[in-house]
């Protein structure tokens, strides 16, 4: 039978191991349009919708972590105790296609796609977020940059299925920004997640580069200058610096230079937001 | 050649077979084509429009973007299903007094998108209506009749007119 709907995590790793080449799908929203159009023609596929330990998510504010199952739907990060601990998360979220796809689609597709403009991955990097893998005999876990190897490629292996995500809680301000065509419903162009943890500024990009980009050096630099200290002025540079770490190119969604611009403009807000100034 | 599956699917509280089917097709496609349920559109096919949404589950959701073979198991409703009997709902009421219906064909849909948020929020705000009927779209009204649709339904139910 070529559509498996496993009800256990044990029984879907089974499955995975006999068949290493399925499709695993949880809403659909992403493979869905693929088949739609004819640029997928799936032989085997294992739903996971059924399987009990992707749909848990849960907030630990005494471990300072927060675990998200991988068929939990973006609908839930968007509100609730999910929001409240991770704001930039629960902001991306609501970015997300239409109430419709939110309501089906998970971190799991998100992150199996890998796409440089999945709209969660920009917050995944930048709060340095865990990702769970598991196979019929083993469980491994990764950072987000070791996740994710390039445009529409991880590091998951054949028999792996992405089993959730950790992601620490931040003590500081957590924000999201996108830029698209328009305001709903759009693929992202640009978008960037600042947090700040104990003083400490991460920003990550995503639609700018081959992966989402952590911007290490614009990092360092502002991290070195010190927040207290972040006004109009510096954090224009930051948005500078920002820009020059990013790697955008030309395609039917948008230029690179359109990309290059925009991602610095959202860098300066977010900082200015995340001081607030 | 893919094989070809034979499933069971919940629509409307009954069983549907459904018989040698290719399992990359949609939930939307083996509605309308499979099972007569033509009530739900097919516009985009890629989960923009909202013209073919369907609860899964309670979610409102595109049934163009559900693969319909792994929808077995659960609950789907369609808007035929929406009143037992077939005649309509006080939303659809409302949609044909309020002049939300111009082409129809994103009406479904909306009437859907409609139900899901009054059924579960009685008193939405005027950002909530909007945030929830922003997968729906429509071509024809500008929105303006449809918002007046929404309003008339939530007084009503409040027996603030009749």
């Amino acid at each position: 039978m070529p559509v498996f709907i496993p009800s256990s995590l044990n029984e879907a790793t089974q499955l995975l191991s006999s068949n290493p080449s399925a499709h695993l799908v949880t809403g659909g929203t992403d493979l869905m349009v693929e088949v739609n159009f004819n640029h997928r023609h799936p032989e085997t596929v294992i739903a996971l919708r059924n399987v009990p330990e992707f749909q848990l998510w849960n907030v630990d504010h005494t471990a300072g972590l927060v675990h998200i199952g991988s068929s939990v739907p973006y609908a839930t990060m968007e509100h609730g105790d999910l929001a409240t601990a991770l704001p930039a998360l629960a902001e991306a979220a609501r970015t997300v296609g239409s109430p419709q796809i939110r309501a089906a689609g998970s971190l799991g597709g998100n992150l199996g796609t890998c796409s440089p403009a999945g709209d969660s991955l920009p917050v995944l990097s930048a709060l340095d977020a865990v990702v769970h893998l598991q196979t019929s005999t083993s469980t491994r876990s990764i950072t987000f940059a070791e996740f994710m190897v390039g445009p529409k490629k991880n590091s998951r292996l054949p028999d792996e299925i992405i089993t959730g995500v950790s992601i620490p809680i931040t003590n500081g301000w957590q924000g999201y920004a996108k830029v698209g065509v328009r305001n709903a419903m759009v693929i992202s162009v640009a978008s960037v997640c600042l947090a700040i943890h104990d003083g400490q500024v991460r920003v990550a990009l995503g639609s700018v580069g081959p992966t989402i980009i952590r911007c290490t050096e614009s990092e360092n630099w502002i991290n070195s200058v010190g927040l207290e200290n972040v006004d109009h002025s510096l954090a224009q540079e930051f948005g500078e610096r920002v820009r020059a770490e990013s790697r955008p190119i030309d395609d039917h969604r948008s230029t690179a230079e359109y990309r290059r611009h925009a991602v610095g403009v959202l860098a300066t807000r977010l900082l200015l937001r995340g001081v607030q100034k | 050649m893919s094989e070809l599956e034979h499933y069971t699917l919940t629509i409307n509280g009954e069983s549907r077979d459904v018989l040698d089917a290719w399992i990359g097709e949609s939930l939307l496609y083996v509605l309308r084509e499979r099972l007569g349920l033509p009530g739900s559109k097919g516009a985009c096919e890629q989960g923009e429009c909202g013209s073919c949404t369907v609860y899964v589950d309670n979610a409102a959701v595109c049934s163009c973007l559900v693969m319909a073979a792994t929808a077995v198991g659960t609950q789907i409703a369609t808007v035929e299903g929406l009143n037992e009997d077939g005649s309509l709902t006080d939303v659809q009421e409302a949609f044909v007094t309020e002049g939300a219906v111009q082409c129809g064909f994103c009406t479904p849909g909306l009437v859907m998108a409609v139900h899901h948020l009054l059924d579960h929020n009685d008193s939405p705000s005027e950002q909530e209506i909007k945030e929830a009927l922003s997968g729906n779209i429509c071509r024809c009204t500008g929105y303006g009749r449809i918002f007046a649709a929404v309003d008339t339904v939530i007084s009503v139910r409040k027996g603030i007119s009749s």
